[in-house]
């Protein structure tokens, strides 16, 4: 096709300017991480020298150390409960025929486009009367249920997609439906299990409702948590405030760098539901 | 029910060809009988019982009551519900998510069409580092966009700054703490996070589109309009479904950043359902009431997916 110098010109100029858009935001937290700590301002700030020791005051004053703990042991026990347990739904819902197996399917789907807002009240005093709240135990188990909806979705996927020869040939070669699962789809899986592990630790990690409520003492506070009532309380130190900011949104961008094209193809087929 | 089945169904039309392989595996549902199947539902369905499924049908029980969350509730009837319709005060959250649902949805919907024809007209090198920068938006939780946006906001802020080194300094404000300005300042940050999800989903969905509709549309003598809506938009009719349902989605559950931003002020210029549900329910004793929002608020979100779904598969028959 021929397109003209200017259109291309054109073309890439609109990408730039989105682009920064994009960043502008992104940029002038990590400039503000690295400034000095006794700007009023509350704006960005320019670093006059890389004052590396915000994070380390953030980890230390602000207690980011322990949120960062709380959020690592709740987003590693909701990933392996939501990938065990949807797989092993998605195995029966994906190569298994059953009655009703369709109606129970839709019922994990419903789950996609359902607000919290629609479950947190009552689950909030349902966890209180089971002495769950202002435990690690009311944080997983909310977030493993929600994440199932999208874990049992993502995962039937690909075990429709995994061709039926292969089931056969294992039927053939004497594998039961359990050495069938464990043995040739799981390890034939990696991709698709990436792809989940990824989605369901960003959501975890990010997620703020679920923790505000469930989560009344300093010693269960996720990072999110911990940011929202660091910013409550040092609305003025904002170098503090952005160095906070940077060290939670560091590890899920890390894994988004080094896993983008996996990360998005999951969540937009993923949120996308039926 | 939404675009996805959409689609599927019509891989499955296509696959349907007599005689092929895959036609004969496709037309029945997959696998065979098991009732094994069973056993491996049932630990999910345990859990996403009690934790999903119960509580959303005690939320439609706690909707007909009137509690404060401490003392006896009494029976409410569908009060809660009619108190929705006729109190201004629950019927702002719903207008504010509407005004939301233009700058979350609508706008970066727009934007990305029109970019997209923009974009699609040669293959652009580069388009990796595009996609993962308008992208990365999507991926930092809402608490982190909220402190970074409250820094572009504030009355010395970097917006207020750019303003005023273009001597607009008459322009400037607390942006969100304005009356008027809270709820679009709140929408701009939405609009800031869904625009790259939208302007990601359509280019990779015109990329799909074969290049002989182009050329064929060229030899047609059609200029740079009449290509976009006669070959990219219908192109595209399926992405456009899946970035309607999730920017709609993402309008009306935008509990996080209203809660990090401006806690529904100033006044409750910037309230919304889902906030209304947290305020009402744990704040304010008014458990009903919020119950009654949280199941109206789901309703809306199911009625409006189901809609883009139907627009959307109703135009491709």
């Amino acid at each position: 096709m021929n397109t003209s110098r200017t259109e291309r010109g054109v073309t890439y100029g609109i990408l730039a300017l989105f682009a920064l858009i994009a960043l502008t935001p992104v940029a002038g937290i990590l400039s503000t991480a690295l400034a000095r700590q006794d700007s009023l301002k509350t704006g960005f700030a320019l670093p006059d020298g890389l004052n590396w020791h915000n994070f380390a005051d953030a980890w230390t004053r602000g207690h980011f150390g322990s949120y960062l703990f709380n959020s690592v042991l709740v987003a590693v026990a909701v990933v392996a409960a939501t990938t065990v347990l949807a797989t092993l739904a998605a195995y029966a819902f994906g190569t298994m025929r059953f009655p009703g197996s369709n109606g129970l399917f839709y019922l994990f789907v419903v789950g996609l486009t359902l607000p919290q807002e629609a479950v947190i009240v009552p689950l909030y005093f349902d966890l209180r009367h089971w002495g769950l709240t202002d435990t690690y135990w009311g944080l997983i188990l909310p977030q493993t249920a929600q994440s199932l909806a999208f874990g049992v979705f993502w995962m039937r996927t690909y075990f429709r997609n995994t061709p039926r020869s292969l089931l056969e040939a294992a039927r053939i070669d004497g594998a039961t439906h359990w050495s069938t699962l464990t043995r040739v789809l799981v390890p034939m899986g990696r991709p698709a299990f990436s792809t989940l592990t990824v989605i369901v630790f960003m959501w975890t990690w990010n997620e703020f409702l679920m923790a505000l409520v469930m989560v009344s003492d300093e010693a269960h506070r996720t990072v999110p948590l911990g940011l929202a009532f660091f910013q409550g309380q040092h609305s003025s130190d904002t170098a503090l405030l952005a160095a906070a900011a940077t060290l939670i949104a560091l590890p899920v961008v890390a894994v988004y760098l080094l896993l983008q094209r996996r990360f998005i193809q999951g969540m937009l087929t993923g949120s996308a539901k039926e | 029910m939404s675009a996805l089945t959409g689609r599927e169904a019509g891989a499955r039309r296509a696959a349907a060809v007599p005689g092929s392989r895959t036609a004969r595996y496709r037309r029945r549902a997959p696998g065979e009988p098991r009732a094994v199947g069973y056993l491996y539902v049932l630990p999910a369905l345990a859990v996403f019982g009690v934790f999903l499924l119960w509580p959303l049908a005690q939320t439609g029980w706690l909707s007909l009551l009137h509690w404060d969350g401490l003392t006896r509730a009494s029976w409410a009837g569908l009060d809660n519900y009619r108190d929705l319709l006729t109190d201004p005060e629950l019927r702002a959250p719903f207008a504010h998510a509407a005004v939301l649902l233009l700058f979350y949805a609508a706008l970066p919907v727009a934007i990305g069409l029109l970019l997209t024809a923009a974009l699609t007209r040669f293959r652009i090198r580069g388009m990796t580092f595009f996609r993962t920068v308008l992208f990365l938006p999507q991926v930092l939780a809402m608490v982190v966009v909220g402190v970074a946006w409250r820094a572009v906001l504030a009355p010395d802020g970097l917006l207020n700054d750019t303003l005023g080194a273009l001597g607009l300094d008459g322009l400037a404000r607390s942006w969100l703490g304005d009356d008027t300005w809270a709820l679009p300042a709140v929408g701009t940050i939405g609009t800031w996070v869904e625009t790259g999800l939208c302007l990601v989903l359509f280019l990779a969905g015109a990329q799909r589109i074969p290049r002989e509709l182009y050329e064929a549309a060229r030899i047609d003598g059609a200029g740079p309009v009449r290509e976009f809506l006669t070959v990219t938009l219908p192109g595209l009719r399926a992405e456009l479904a899946v970035a309607l349902t999730l920017t709609l989605v993402a309008a009306l559950r935008n509990f996080d950043l209203i809660y990090i931003t401006t806690s529904g002020g100033p006044g409750n210029a910037t309230s919304v359902p889902s906030y209304e549900v947290y305020r009402r329910a744990f704040e304010s004793g008014e458990v009903g009431s919020a119950s009654a929002m949280g199941i109206t608020l789901t309703a809306v979100i199911f009625a409006l997916t189901m809609v883009v779904t139907r627009f959307v598969e109703g135009r491709s028959r």
